[in-house]
């Protein structure tokens, strides 16, 4: 496993510098072409075996497309440099799609930068995009993973004996807010005994700080783990160590724990990446907002692991089947674990854009926000 | 104390975090009290832990061997603390600079040639379970102790000896106090301090070669948040003693142990100051210490630290 | 040196004030000759190592030229990036030129930019935009410069080791920031990255007209002047470098050591205060954990590329926001890693302070030695 993944990294970036020595020197002359050159941003290093990785596999989809050459910049900060980097690709190597892949890119830097470069394309990747309220040339796409952290619960559910599922994350931030609570409901749906303790770590990659905060959670009881932080590594690696079952985030971490990983939840970036291919290849405009979730396959639970128990398997299986037929998973009023109701409808559609800005924790997870 | 209750269990989370989480501060602050000891700072640990621990880690993939990983960390470590000590030596050079530099340096070099090995999984070290006798998981768990952590105490007390007891030690003692004094007696500064630094080097690498290779077990390039540069504070507030390093490293990794253990008991208010906790202790320590009497008595005459 | 020989000197007959400013111009040569020579030998080292890849360091020398100062926009880059490094350097030139290594500008940058938009909050879209920013701007200046005067008062009043104290307290501002901006003043209309409350277009620094690049260079240009009318050309500057060079002189001669120490290092917090100014009112417009960027370490080694001159850290922060802005153009067309830069400033660094010990031995800029040997 470990080998085919960097052969094929090996791949890309031979591909990649195979492209750089092509365009070396002719900016003018990409521009000119019929071809199209993408630029993508990332926050971390692309083998993080998490968030840049989904996407640094998934852009492999455009690259068999004909015409289309694909520049990339890893470690970028959510700081000028980022406007920078995306202006640098358009000025320099022409190109004129730029993905952004992290959340403090889009205000004001891809903002700013689709208003400067108005015949440039730009999408970003989460739900931020607004018509009207952000320029024409800019947009969104964006999976609903709190999806296949639902299937993450439902099957830790099933499979934890002492009813706590331990969960590190990163910052109260409501996309990881959601993933927490995803988990929980979950777990309450096949088990009502289920809790979710939660412990944030303050930041994206904190490699001690996420073995401590996992071995903490071991220590208060938790049998299952998972977590939402940049590179899950070293959540997955200390809960195999310890003996105790795994859930993924982000991209496939099956490898890591060839004995007690569940199931993981994960993106599927190709699905929307080849829209944008298509789009490109027909020469139309790229979409401006594209999201979905287990309904449009743009979300995935990566293939069970020795840690899954049939009935685990099966109630999972069948959560899929619902998410896959639009199915609402969320049966309210939900309260938070304050007591406080939060969302009072009987019923929320799964893409219901109050859910986008969730900002609590809730009933049955332990831990609190600030 | 109730086995199970919130007390027992935040008690036995910051025992097993201070042998867990310490042992990185207990290698780096020794080596860095030798290197001091002969009258030079090296601030550049913090690269050579990050050096350390990427090569530790990408040798163990390699070979198969964490224990020959080790060993490559320890040698790397002591190339950067020789070649700061090699700089040092010329003339006007000021070696706190000279540390900022190699710290740049070390992580440049080790983020460098470290992307390949942030993705495979590399063979750890092994753990022995002197816990083993306990009923009660938690404490088992907190007593599963690297041989690097007993490696690390064994080598405090044995440098206590050492430095009182050996000619080595005296001859170190003598060159960090005064350097008229060295050559007096006929050494060469340059030859010890060279033998300091590099040691000391040696030293913060096998301290990289624990956080990649055991605790937390991987490479990636946020492996360390400035256990290096903590444990160069450590030891001043130590007062440059083997034993008081070896305690002051247990306090940290007790410290830094505490926000993920007041988080599973439901403490949540202000995590981003329990996590902030070691820095926080280190300068009240500091202030606490830095201008007493004791401190001055303490230190090597020779350390532009304390000037 | 003034008791050297001068009838070995090539021109005989020099009159001692002719003598003394051929020294002093001897003198500049020898500062600005040694650093290029550092940079020189940087570069072939650097590309020794790139030949041992497998790649080309004509190839890595042209992309920086390309992605730095080839364009238009890569001047617009590379300026953006040197405004705070300019101002973060001068955070550690400050100081080092009464002997202290304060490497804290980090921590200033982010509390002083985090002040700034804390004092913004009670006034967006209330008061004027100009006195919010005069504001904004006094509040990132004194809170920075409090922040590093405490690390001057704790070497004053306890002995404690700047370099140490600035350092722990970098990493407790981050600390405290992190804290309110997730906590007490996060802005709850953006759910996604905990950040303060924006503080509105209208509040938004402008761009300097002609280039695309905001007045914060102006004003870190600025102060590079004005510190260096204050360091090299008042008796103040005197004082903190007679201080520098020999404590014990100083205080012998009857000088305000200590409190030397305390205001220089809040002129450095200050400094480093208005960088963060900028960052929240030119760049973010909110405060959040991007604040801490990075800056304040890689003004660490412009001060000492500059030898902590006010003015030379003008052209030096220019070319290692040059360095950084070519960056991301190495990363795509050669494939070297992210952290190739930061390798190379590594390398720059190591280089330059070895070639310190260089200064006063070399017998072109220094005929006392020629004259010595004979």
């Amino acid at each position: 496993m470990t080998f085919d993944l960097l052969s094929r990294r090996a791949l890309l970036k031979g591909t990649a510098a195979g492209v750089a020595a092509a365009s070396f020197g002719f900016p003018g002359a990409l521009r000119a072409a019929t071809n199209v050159t993408i630029g993508i941003v990332y926050v971390g290093p692309k083998d993080d075996f998490g968030w840049n990785q989904a996407h640094a596999v998934s852009i492999g989809a455009l690259k068999a497309t004909p015409g289309v050459k694909i520049i990339e910049e890893e470690n970028v900060p959510e700081t000028a440099a980022v406007a920078k980097s995306m202006e640098s690709m358009i000025n320099l190597e022409g190109a004129n799609l730029v993905l952004a892949t992290s959340f403090g890119y889009f205000n004001p830097f891809m903002v700013d930068v689709a208003k400067k470069y108005p015949k440039v394309t730009l999408r970003h990747a989460a739900p931020l995009w607004e018509k009207g309220k952000h320029p024409d040339n800019a947009g969104s796409y964006f999976g609903y993973l709190d999806q296949a952290h639902y299937v993450n619960g439902v099957a830790a559910g099933l499979s934890t004996k002492s009813n706590k599922i331990g969960f590190v994350a990163a910052k109260p931030i409501s996309s990881v807010l959601r993933n927490i609570n995803s988990v929980l409901w979950g777990a309450r749906s096949v088990n009502p005994n289920a809790t979710v303790q939660v412990i944030f770590t303050g930041d994206w990659a904190l490699p001690v700080r996420e073995a401590e905060a996992a071995n903490a959670l071991i220590g208060a009881g938790c049998d299952v783990l998972t977590c939402h932080v940049d590179s899950p590594k070293v959540v997955i690696e200390t809960a195999e160590r310890r003996g105790i079952k795994s859930l993924g985030h982000n991209a496939s971490q099956a490898p890591l724990a060839p004995k007690g990983f569940i199931t993981g939840a994960e993106y599927k970036w190709e699905t929307i990446y080849k829209v944008f291919a298509d789009a490109i290849a027909k020469g139309q405009t790229v979409p401006n907002v594209v999201f979905g979730g287990y309904d449009k396959d743009m979300v995935r639970n990566t293939a069970f692991g020795a840690g899954a128990e049939e009935p685990a398997r099966k109630a999972a299986m069948a959560a899929i089947a619902d998410l896959k037929a639009n199915k609402p998973i969320l049966k309210g009023p939900v309260k938070d674990n304050k007591g406080n109701v939060v969302l009072p409808n009987a019923s929320y559609d799964n893409f219901d854009r109050v859910l986008d800005g969730m900002n609590f924790l809730a009933e049955g997870v332990v831990g609190s926000i600030t | 104390m109730e086995p199970g209750s919130a007390f027992f269990m935040v008690m036995m989370a910051m025992i097993g975090g201070a042998i867990r989480v310490s042992t990185p501060f207990l290698f780096v602050a020794l080596g860095e009290m030798i290197t001091e000891r002969a009258g030079r700072i090296n601030l550049g640990l913090e690269g050579t832990l990050v050096l350390g621990a990427m090569s530790a880690y990408a040798t163990s993939y390699q070979t198969g061997s964490p224990w020959l990983g080790v060993l490559v960390a320890g040698l790397a470590g002591m190339t950067m603390g020789m070649l700061h000590a090699a700089i040092c030596r010329l003339p006007k050079v000021n070696d706190i600079a000279v540390g900022i530099a190699l710290m740049l340096f070390g992580t440049g070099i080790a983020f460098f040639f470290g992307k390949p090995y942030i993705q495979p999984s590399a063979p750890r070290l092994p753990s022995i379970p002197l816990g083993g006798w306990s009923d009660n998981p938690q404490v088992a768990e907190a007593l599963k102790i690297n041989p690097l952590f007993l490696i690390g105490i064994a080598l405090a007390f044995f440098l206590a000896w050492a430095l009182k007891n050996t000619r080595a030690g005296l001859i170190l003692r003598v060159t960090g106090d005064s350097e008229v004094a060295a050559r007096a007696l006929g050494h060469s500064v340059a030859l010890v301090r060279l033998a300091a630094t590099g040691f000391g080097g040696f030293l913060a690498g096998i301290g990289g070669a624990f956080l990649s290779l055991y605790y937390p077990g991987s490479w990636n390039e946020g492996l360390s948040s400035g256990q290096g540069l903590m444990a160069v504070a450590l030891v001043i507030f130590a007062r440059w003693h083997p034993i008081r390093c070896m305690l002051a490293a247990l306090l940290f990794g007790a410290a830094g142990a505490l926000g993920p253990a007041l988080q599973s008991i439901g403490i949540t208010q202000g995590y981003y100051f329990f996590n902030a906790a070691p820095y926080i202790l280190t300068l009240f320590l500091m202030i606490g210490s830095a201008g007493s009497k004791k401190a001055l008595r303490d230190a090597p005459g020779e350390l532009s630290l304390t000037r | 040196m003034m008791a050297a020989d001068p009838v070995s000197l090539p021109t005989a007959p020099t009159t001692a004030i002719s003598r003394t400013r051929m020294l002093v111009w001897l003198g500049y040569a020898e500062a600005l000759a040694i650093p290029l020579l550092a940079l020189l030998v940087s570069a072939l080292l650097f590309s020794v190592f790139l030949l041992a890849l497998g790649k080309s360091p004509v190839q890595f020398f042209q992309l920086v030229w390309l992605g730095g100062f080839g364009t238009a926009f890569s001047w617009s880059n590379t300026l953006l990036r040197a405004a705070p490094l300019m101002l973060t350097a001068l955070a550690v030139a400050i100081p080092a030129r009464l002997g202290m290594t304060m490497i804290g500008a980090e921590g200033a940058l982010v509390l002083g930019g985090f002040s700034a938009a804390a004092i913004a909050l009670p006034m967006i879209g209330v008061v004027n935009p100009w006195a919010m920013n005069a504001a904004m701007m006094l509040a990132a200046i004194t809170i920075g410069g409090l922040w590093t005067g405490l690390a001057g008062s704790l070497r004053r009043y306890r002995g404690v080791n700047e370099t140490i104290s600035t350092l722990l307290l970098s990493y407790i501002a981050i600390a405290i920031m992190n804290f309110f901006v997730e906590g007490a003043l996060r802005d709850p209309a953006d759910p996604n990255k905990p950040s303060t409350r924006n503080i509105g277009a209208e509040a938004m620094i402008g761009k300097i007209p002609g280039i695309d690049v905001h007045w914060g260079l102006a004003f870190a240009i600025g102060a590079c002047i004005l510190l260096y009318i204050l360091m090299l050309r008042t008796t103040f500057g005197f004082a903190c470098a007679v201080a520098g060079g020999n404590p014990r002189a100083a205080l012998a001669q009857g000088l305000p050591v200590g409190r030397l120490v305390v205001i220089a290092s809040m002129i450095a917090g200050a400094c480093a205060g208005l960088a963060g100014f900028f960052e929240v009112a030119a760049v973010h417009g909110k405060a959040n954990a991007s604040l801490a960027a990075g800056y304040g370490f890689t003004g660490i080694l412009v001060a000492f590329l500059a030898r902590h001159h006010p003015l030379a850290i003008i052209p030096v922060a220019i070319l290692f926001g040059g360095i950084a802005a070519a960056g991301g153009i190495i990363q795509r067309r050669m494939g070297l890693p992210d952290a190739s830069v930061l390798l190379l400033q590594g390398l720059c660094f190591v280089v330059l302070l070895a070639s310190e010990t260089l200064y006063g031995r070399l017998r072109l800029f220094n005929p006392a030695l020629r004259t010595e040997r004979t």
